[in-house]
């Protein structure tokens, strides 16, 4: 479907401004970015950097108020909700920080939720795989209430897979994980990147969760201001010191 | 995805159950109240196909008017040619008037009263013990009575009185009580009694003698010989009938008295219905607010949906199986809680003295498909506006943590909008009471615009939230220590969550204020009428104060020591210009008892009465273009046409119009003695020489002992329980309307539940700084009571409003508004109460929420 030397996410110029004249905040100005397939890119930044807004942008979640974000080869910025709930079907996932599993469907009926939405009928060869990938086989039948916070995000990740989308955004993944449990979380989000191929944009202000990743943007007042290619977790350390103490 | 929707409310089981519950109690109601009058109609039907089964042709008097103790009567003399018909087989004669108003004989109960439930008739008939095929009653023990001071009553009377054959039974009729040996008891079909009716049958001569019809019979039953038909049989006996008499054959009979039954149960349905509707209207409002609550607390829930790729479609969708599903399930529990309902209401009846037949309950398809439609289309249409609201929820709001939902259209524009529905409630509640309409449209438009204020003053409560309660929950702040002031803050945290909690509360509140207030005006405007009214030491009347009673008692009372004046007021309904109304017979000295207002003439006219003298009343005079001089005719329920002449015109006053006491026509007691059949005393005044004294009332018992309908009462006794009467129609409404009540009951626990629910991290931290366990269920109470305040504050003004509204409109009759003080301080206690009970759960849930856990809470 997709050329393979088309970018998943190409971003152009992005800003956002939010609030009227006199009060306005720009939360990002004039950011460009582009995710290639099968890439694995971290958004870290301070607290009011504009990497959430710059997330939900990417992800058709809000709307710039300049420049263009084109995500599997189509400009989303204008459209419709109609048109934007088809994109998030077919090429959208997501994974967030509180895991967001609905508490009354069991951790497989949670993974084939996307599917179900859809209308479509669950793949049962591709859902075994995940269930293994992810290691709950054994706890499929177990409602979240029943799963530790690693076993939930988990159980969230295979949702965001499972109906393989074009990207993958996963809002602070580890951010309500004690650091066992983020350390098996990145694991699993690096695997789905090499064994699937899987294009993920992460945001995180965790500096090994971003050392997974391929390349590293750091924001600072809506602008990229740095970024990293195969950083190690010392790299990351050393930028957000410098970037803090400028 | 319709699958998340159902799984979600399995999840949330209680909730759904707490949910459902507040419609279930309006579902039940409708559905009970068809089941109870579909069963009432198959008695009766019952009643009336098997008493006509041998029966192929009737032969009655027709109906002029339609209740009067001097129906059209068929002369004994017609059996005889009926008898000798080529295809009449056997006839027979009877003293039957199902109306029970033309053949009244009360028993004597063991204690000597007499025995009666209410305003249910006390038949006294007489059937041909030889010829039993036409008596709709079969025995259960004995024999019919073929004596003359022998009699057969029902068995509902007899196990109720515990009499049996053999037993002597007092009878009073139209003259003194006499004693009866009971011969055998009967039964109705299945029935063993006909509702609170007690039956009294005798020998045909002796019914004839006690209801006064010598030598004429109610009825003349006919059956066919084997080759002839019923029709047959009318057609030949049609040409002997005399004037005012028919005959229809036994089946369209049959079918005539089920008529008359029928229009009275729908009566009873429509009034049952009302308090139904209103009790689904509550929880109406009640599934709104439990819905629209539990969607803003699954604002996440909704945005993960919507960025797993969920359509706006698919959210509003999944609601609206929410509260489909819980629909269904208040209607199944509705259906089957209006059987046990139907019992509850035929025993409210029962104590109301209202008694009904009823035989095995009936179950209608009616009653299911109304049911069903009613529960589901209630909980659906309440979950329509929360189901709009949760398609606008953004994805984004999958990633924000405490995202609130977007205001709503109407909160935006919320002042206009209420103002707007207040506006239209005012101007239908307007025209409705003051714009000349029939009596249905104007009721129809009162209802809606009442609808209409309920919703705008509900909508708009949340304005009034923070300022009520700040007042209502001033005890609380001052006496409540932190809980109290912590519980008066969180009633005031969501206003509109609050508000409409409270407005379910409001709206049964308001209808008790306006039945109360309304009830109050009646009682003391009576009271005034009455007074003003009657000028004599004593009144005599029948034990219910409504119905006539023997004119015989009125005629022994000169006879008792002390008696200076007695004078009678005979009663019955006469057809005059085509409507039916109250023609009195009154004796030339009613002047010196009864304050007539008069307008053309005076007292002295009611000596010069005569034969065909009357006086009439203004309004009567107006309508019909009457004047001093002007002749009329009233026709009699007997058929008897009778010409009259105005001799004077009696205007009643302001206050009088309220309870009248007299009728349109006054005629003097010799000219209806002799134009009506089996007169009847509504009325007798009797002045005592020295006034009123314990021996003169003593005396006067004495002598009316033989007739133990008739009751004295001191003017000031009689006016205290006719002024009362109006007390027991308050308890029925109030009654009804408590299920109202108990549905916005339900509503509070839902928002107690659910707001606990909300703040279990913060209940845990109070706990954790130190707040006890009998703190927080103090806390949560205090806010509960605070709430139910509320309602009380909006309900009980606006229900003072409308009633003073309503009075307003029937100014003509007479009504004055006061104020039930009492009442109202009782309601405020009701509320409450209310507010302390509904906390029970919640409070029992919030205290022990598990501290450790309540803080990790997400």
């Amino acid at each position: 479907m997709n050329d393979a030397t088309q970018p998943s996410v190409e971003a152009t110029d992005v800003t956002r401004r939010y609030g009227e004249d006199g009060t306005a905040v720009d939360a990002l100005r004039g950011v460009s970015l582009e995710l290639e397939p099968g890439s694995l890119t971290a958004i870290m930044g301070p607290s009011g950097s504009g990497k959430s807004t710059l997330m939900h942008i990417l992800a058709g979640l809000d709307r710039p108020t300049a420049g263009t974000v084109s995500l599997a080869g189509t400009e989303i910025t204008a459209l419709g909700d109609n048109e934007l709930t088809k994109l998030r079907r077919d090429h959208i996932g997501f994974v967030f920080q509180f895991f967001n599993l609905l508490p009354m469907l069991t951790a497989e009926e949670n993974i084939l939720l996307p599917q179900a939405i859809a209308g479509e009928k669950p793949d049962r060869a591709w859902l075994e795989e995940l269930m293994g990938r992810v290691g709950l086989e054994e706890r499929r039948g177990h409602r979240p209430a029943e799963l530790s916070g690693g076993q939930q995000q988990r159980v969230a990740i295979a949702r965001a897979l499972v109906s393989r989308p074009t990207v993958m955004f996963a809002d602070e993944p580890t951010g309500n994980l004690d650091s066992a449990s983020s350390a098996e979380i990145l694991e699993l989000l690096r695997q789905a990147v090499d064994a699937y191929g899987q294009t993920t944009l992460m945001v995180t202000h965790d500096a090994n969760a971003a050392a997974i990743a391929g390349r590293v943007y750091f924001l600072a007042d809506g602008r990229i201001v740095r970024d990293l290619a195969n950083p190690s977790v010392a790299d990351i350390v050393a930028a957000t010191q410098d970037l803090a103490g400028r | 995805m319709n699958r998340v929707a159902v799984k979600g409310l399995l999840f949330r089981r209680g909730r759904t159950i707490l949910t459902a519950i507040a419609i279930v109690l309006g579902v039940a109601m409708v559905s009970g109240t068809f089941v109870l009058t579909d069963t009432i109609t198959k008695a009766f039907n019952g009643i009336f196909t098997s008493a006509y089964s041998d029966t192929s042709a009737v032969i009655s008097g027709k109906s002029i008017v339609s209740e009067s103790a001097g129906n059209v009567t068929v002369p004994e003399s017609l059996l005889a040619e009926v008898r000798k018909l080529s295809s009449v087989h056997s006839a027979a004669g009877a003293i039957f008037d199902i109306s029970g108003n033309s053949d009244k004989a009360q028993l004597i109960g063991s204690d000597g009263k007499t025995i009666s439930s209410g305003g249910a008739p006390t038949f006294g008939w007489g059937f041909d013990a030889k010829d039993t095929r036409f008596n709709p009653l079969t025995l259960t023990a004995g024999r019919w009575a073929t004596d003359d001071d022998q009699v057969v009553i029902d068995k509902g009377v007899a196990d109720k009185e515990g009499f049996g054959v053999g037993d002597e039974v007092g009878v009073s009729a139209i003259g003194p009580t006499r004693k009866f040996t009971i011969s055998g008891i009967a039964k109705f079909g299945s029935v063993d009694s006909l509702g609170g009716a007690t039956v009294a049958i005798f020998t045909v001569p002796e019914a004839q003698r006690l209801v006064g019809k010598e030598g004429r019979f109610d009825v003349i039953f006919a059956a066919a010989s084997p080759s002839a038909s019923a029709k047959q049989v009318v057609d030949q006996i049609r040409p002997l009938l005399p004037a005012e008499t028919q005959v229809r054959t036994g089946s369209a009979e049959a079918q005539e008295n089920s008529k008359d039954v029928d229009s009275f149960l729908q009566i009873i349905r429509y009034f049952l219905l009302a308090f139904a509707g209103i009790a689904v209207l509550v929880g109406a409002f009640v599934t709104f607010n439990t819905i629209s609550i539990t969607v803003a607390q699954r604002i996440r829930e909704f945005a993960t949906l919507r960025s797993l790729g969920a359509s706006r479609r698919q959210v509003l969708r999944s609601v609206l199986i929410e509260g489909f599903c819980i629909g269904v399930l208040a209607s199944v529990v509705g259906l089957f809680g209006g059987l046990a309902l139907a019992k509850g209401l035929e025993a409210v009846f029962n104590a109301l003295g209202l008694t009904l037949p009823t035989a095995g309950l009936v179950f209608a398809s009616r009653t299911v498909i109304v049911s069903f439609v009613l529960g589901i289309g209630v909980t659906t249409v309440a979950s329509l506006v929360p189901a709009l609201r949760a398609t606008r929820i953004p994805p984004v709001a999958a990633m924000r943590e405490g995202a609130t939902l977007p205001p709503s259209r109407i909160s935006r524009r919320r002042g206009p909008v209420v103002a707007v529905v207040l506006l239209l409630g005012a101007a239908m509640l307007a025209y409705g009471s003051f714009g000349n309409l029939d009596t249905l449209p104007s009721i129809e438009l009162i209802g809606a615009g009442c609808l209409a204020m309920f919703v705008g003053v509900g909508l708009g409560a949340a304005k009034a939230v923070q300022p009520l309660a700040a007042a209502v929950g001033a005890p609380a702040r001052r006496f409540g220590g932190e809980a109290g002031r912590l519980a008066s803050e969180n009633a005031t945290r969501n206003p509109v969550r609050t508000a409409r909690t409270a407005a379910a509360l409001m709206i049964g509140l308001a209808l008790v204020t306006v039945v109360a207030t309304l009830g109050a005006g009646l009682r003391n405007s009576d009271r005034e009428a009455l007074d003003s009214s009657v000028d004599s030491d004593y009144v005599v009347t029948s034990k219910n104060g409504f119905e006539p009673f023997p004119a015989a008692a009125g005629a022994a009372l000169p006879g008792s020591p002390g008696v200076g004046l007695v004078s009678n007021v005979r009663s019955d309904q006469a057809k005059i210009f085509g409507n039916e109304s109250i023609v009195n017979g009154v004796a030339p000295s009613f002047g010196r008892v009864f304050n007539l207002n008069w307008s053309q003439g005076s007292d002295a006219v009611l000596a010069r009465l005569g034969q065909h003298g009357a006086v009439v009343e203004e309004g009567f005079a107006e309508d019909n273009e009457l004047r001093p001089g002007s002749s009329f005719s009233l026709r009699t329920a007997s058929g008897q046409l009778v010409r009259l002449r105005v001799l004077g015109i009696q205007a009643p006053s302001e206050v009088q119009k309220i309870d009248p006491l007299v009728g349109k026509v006054l005629i003097s007691e010799a000219a209806f003695d002799r134009s009506f059949p089996r007169p009847s005393n509504i009325y007798t005044f009797v002045d005592a020489r020295g006034g009123e004294t314990g021996a003169h009332t003593a005396a006067l018992e004495r002598t009316l002992s033989a007739f133990p309908d008739a009751v004295v009462y001191t003017k000031a006794g009689w006016i205290d329980k006719r002024a009362s009467g109006v007390d027991e129609l308050l308890n029925l409404f109030y009654v009804l309307l408590a299920l109202s009540v108990v549905v916005s009951l339900f509503g509070m626990v839902n928002t107690l539940v659910l707001s606990v629910f909300e703040r279990t991290r913060e209940i845990g931290m109070l706990r954790a700084v130190g707040m006890t366990r009998r703190q927080v269920r103090r806390m949560i109470r205090q806010e509960s009571v605070i709430t139910a305040l509320i309602g009380a504050g909006l309900g009980l003004p606006l229900g003072i409003f409308l009633a003073a509204v309503f009075t307003q409109a029937l100014s003509d009759s007479g009504i004055g508004f006061s104020l039930p003080i009492g009442s109202l301080i009782a309601f405020t206690i009701v509320a409450i109460l209310a507010g302390i009970l509904a906390a029970v759960l919640p409070a029992r849930r919030a205290a022990r929420l598990d501290v450790l856990k309540a803080l990790h809470y997400e």
